[in-house]
């Protein structure tokens, strides 16, 4: 009896729309809860980072022009993109974490959902926030809010799928250019769904997935100029202080999400205002006479 | 010695298509054999030089079987009265296909299969699924946008170019903007809690058909509600190829249904006791005649109804730019347009150069089949209507006006009018206070903004109005002195899902699109 013999590959870094291996040449075993070696995965060094944020930059322009209603529609054609390769993710986060393939499959249709409820906040976020002002002069003064920029996202690790998703999709929405710190206990789901969002339309360079050691990174997010807000999920205490140091150096913005894992599973992350973390307001003001 | 004048341009270069110049001698050597032709009334010509190749778009790939049924329950019934009228393309004049009409039984099925899909399913369905629908519906649209434009050119006589460019994409951005809505309504109405109204009954008018019946139902089934809608007579057809849209997207049955018919089979509508919210777009007469069957029933309504929308152009105005929009105005959509800028107001001192571009633009305007790509100009939907914009021209002509028309050519069959405006109007004119709704543009003056913005509210109107000038606090200065539900300043004719339409004074109440066109669709508790 001849028995064949699996393919194995290495996950590697989303940066740009690419796919690097870190120029650290440095890498990582994926196992599963029984210690089982899944699959190798980069280890993303400073430079994998400053690259990413080099990348991010350079889409924030495009995307943030795009209309909030073609935004809206790339983020759904990601869910749609999502949907078919579901089972994909499934096997990822059940060989992954242990979980049963049922419990999997619910993390991953709610991403979908997820992403389905964030793609229609793009059109209309900025009618429930932004405002006309009644300023007593005679003046037509209006706010609308706008995107700040590059936002690194820092994901926890349960669940490492469906809060990446919840945390990246209102940073993105708005025009933000994301870089994505995955779970660093589970970092094969999200190297997957890099591979999903790669096939969507999402522009190169809108979302960028790092994987590695986020205790390595943090000091260099921290102190990168030009990083404009850190979405911070992680939930652990010693890293938040660290983070939010940076926003001293830079005055980056920083924002701190971390609910109970089950609450992920929860409408209480289908929040509007996470949105209001990676936005600035600006306000107009045009003479109003003849 | 007096200079003489003459056309700057008699011939251009056949290879280059530029304007030659003669030298000194040769110009004095023929000055003798032209007439002086006023300053004025110079233009370049360029003979048949600009005549396009004929471009249509394909449309046998498209079938259309040769009988429509009503769309109840999710399902085509036949009509209770066995009947079915002829619906047919006004550019040719032929028969496309038959229609069912339906009658007050037809509505009666209609309304409970609305009525037991609204309490069964859809009302309780969660916000998130009820959007993914809308979602869903959106994508098969896109997908299907240019059968739909073609069919949509057939049946109305629009042009494909518009069709395809403007009614489609819209209708599609319509179901995508409002599937996003479904979850998040608490966010619309902030203190409130948001509640489907239950069935709501939705007659649509024949300009632009699958547009209107998207701005009525995405909004209607994304906040929970069922509809049951009646196209209009005219322009059934790509209503019911959006019912087989909802069956392929697995819309559950009942949710939207779709009666086709006459006016008696709108009233049917309006009048059935179990409908909760009426929505109409059409004219200010009917509009009042609906408003009037409603009363002490306790139904909602929202009007959509007629205009006569001022484009005011300012001194100061981008005059180029100011021409094009005044031509989109008033000949997009063959004047067949509710918001049309059917008045335009210019201020005095750039009359006669505005009045002179105008001539010469609605000249280059092409006029023919609405399959073609090149046509501006399509067939006007229907015969009644082409008299009326007959009858009102006249009319203005024996007031006084003095009329200016393209000379283009008229296909021999089907139902055309040429691009028009009256100028020498004045305010009492039936052309300057009635709805034509055709290409026909009237021409006033004006001094000051203060007259401007005066003659622009002097009509029972106030749907839309538009502003030409290049100074922006004037653009808000006169915005604020209108009496009109939407004002396009340095643009016209602009319509997205995200802003608001709807009218001031006797062209209804309610706005549809935006935050605020949800709430013609729900219960504030």
């Amino acid at each position: 009896m001849s028995t064949r013999l699996d393919v194995k590959k290495t996950y590697k870094l989303f940066i740009g729309g690419k796919f690097p291996r870190s120029e650290s040449g440095r890498y990582l075993p994926a196992k599963s809860p029984a210690g089982q070696r899944l699959d190798n995965f980069a280890h993303a060094s400073r430079k994998d980072f400053r690259d990413a944020v080099v990348a991010a930059r350079a889409a924030v322009d495009g995307w943030s022009k795009a209309t909030a209603y073609n935004r809206g529609q790339i983020l759904y054609r990601a869910a749609e993109m999502l949907q078919n390769r579901a089972a994909e993710l499934v096997n990822e986060i059940a060989r992954s974490t242990g979980v049963s393939a049922a419990k999997a499959k619910r993390e991953v249709t709610l991403a979908i959902d997820r992403l389905v409820h964030f793609a229609g906040w793009t059109d209309k976020y900025s009618q429930i926030f932004g405002s006309v002002n009644p300023v007593a002069t005679s003046h037509f003064n209006f706010t609308t809010p706008e995107p700040t920029g590059v936002v690194v996202v820092l994901a926890p690790d349960d669940p490492s799928l469906l809060a990446l998703v919840s945390l990246t999709a209102p940073v993105i929405l708005s025009g933000n250019a994301a870089i994505v710190i995955s779970s660093e206990k589970f970092p094969l789901p999200a190297a997957t769904f890099a591979e999903i969002l790669a096939t969507s339309d999402l522009p190169g360079g809108v979302v960028n997935i790092l994987t590695g050691k986020r205790g390595e990174l943090v000091p260099h997010i921290a102190g990168h100029m030009d990083v404009n807000a850190i979405v911070d999920g992680t939930g652990v205490p010693d890293i938040s202080v660290k983070l939010q140091a940076g926003t001293a150096i830079n005055l980056k913005r920083y924002a701190k999400h971390s609910p109970a894992p089950a609450d992920w599973f929860t409408a209480k992350v289908e929040d509007p205002y996470w949105i209001l973390d990676t936005v600035e307001f600006k306000t107009a003001w045009h003479p109003i006479g003849v | 010695m007096k200079t003489k004048l003459k056309p700057i341009a008699r011939k251009i270069s056949a290879s280059h298509a530029v304007v030659r110049l003669r030298s000194a001698s040769a110009r004095q050597a023929t000055v003798a054999a032209h007439a002086v032709v006023p300053l004025n009334d110079r233009r370049l010509t360029f003979g048949n030089r600009w005549d396009y190749a004929p471009a249509p778009e394909e449309s046998k790939n498209y079938v259309i079987p040769p009988r429509h049924e009503l769309f109840i329950n999710g399902k085509f019934v036949k009509p209770h009265s066995g009947k079915h009228f002829d619906t047919i393309n006004p550019a040719t004049e032929d028969k496309l296909t038959e229609i069912a009409l339906g009658d007050e039984v037809d509505v009666d099925t209609a309304v409970k299969a609305a009525r037991r899909a609204y309490e069964k399913v859809w009302s309780k369905m969660p916000g998130r699924e009820r959007g993914k629908y809308l979602y869903r519906i959106a994508r098969i649209i896109q997908e299907k946008m240019r059968e739909l434009a073609v069919l949509e050119s057939m049946d109305g006589g629009k042009p494909i170019k518009e069709t395809r460019d403007v009614d489609l994409p819209i209708v599609a951005a319509h179901f995508f903007y409002h599937a996003g809505w479904a979850d998040k309504l608490q966010y619309a109405f902030p203190g409130r809690t948001p509640r489907p109204l239950g069935v709501a009954g939705q007659i649509i008018p024949w300009n632009f058909p699958l547009l209107m019946a998207a701005w009525k139902i995405a909004p209607a089934i994304a906040c929970g509600n069922t509809v049951v809608i009646k196209p209009s007579k005219t322009t059934s057809l790509t209503l019911l190829r959006l019912a087989q849209i909802f069956q392929e997207a697995e819309l559950p049955e009942g949710v939207v249904n779709v009666i086709t018919g006459t006016g008696d089979t709108g009233t049917a509508i309006v009048k059935h006791p179990d409908v909760n919210k009426i929505a109409f777009t059409g004219s200010t007469e009917i509009g009042k005649q609906l408003a009037a069957m409603i009363v002490g029933s306790g139904k909602r309504i929202t009007l959509e109804l007629g205009g006569k929308a001022a484009n005011i152009v300012f001194e100061d105005a981008p005059i180029d730019q100011a021409i094009e929009g005044i031509i989109v105005g008033i000949y997009f959509n063959m004047g067949h347009v509710c918001c049309a800028g059917s008045r335009l107001l210019v201020q005095e001192g750039i009359y006669p150069k505005v009045v002179r571009k105008l001539r010469d633009r609605i000249q280059t305007l092409r006029l023919g089949n609405p399959l073609d790509k090149n046509t501006d100009i399509g067939a006007i939907n229907n015969k009644p209507q082409l008299e009326k914009i007959r009858e009102l021209v006249q009319c203005g002509v024996a007031e006084g006006a003095e009329l200016v028309q393209s000379s283009c050519t008229l296909p021999e069959r089907g139902y055309w009018y040429p691009p028009t405006f009256l100028t020498g109007v004045t305010a009492s004119h039936r052309v300057a206070q009635e709805e034509i709704f055709g290409p026909v543009l009237s021409v006033m003056t004006f001094r000051t903004p203060e007259e401007a913005f005066e003659r622009a509210n002097n009509t029972p109107y106030g749907l839309s109005a538009g502003v030409w000038t290049d100074k922006g606090s004037k653009i808000f200065k006169i915005v604020n002195k209108l009496r009109a539900g939407v004002v396009w300043a340095n643009t016209y004719n602009k319509f997205d899902p995200t802003s608001p339409f709807g009218g001031y004074k006797e062209s209804g109440f309610g706005r549809e699109g935006g935050l605020q066109g949800l709430a013609a669709y729900c219960r504030l508790d």
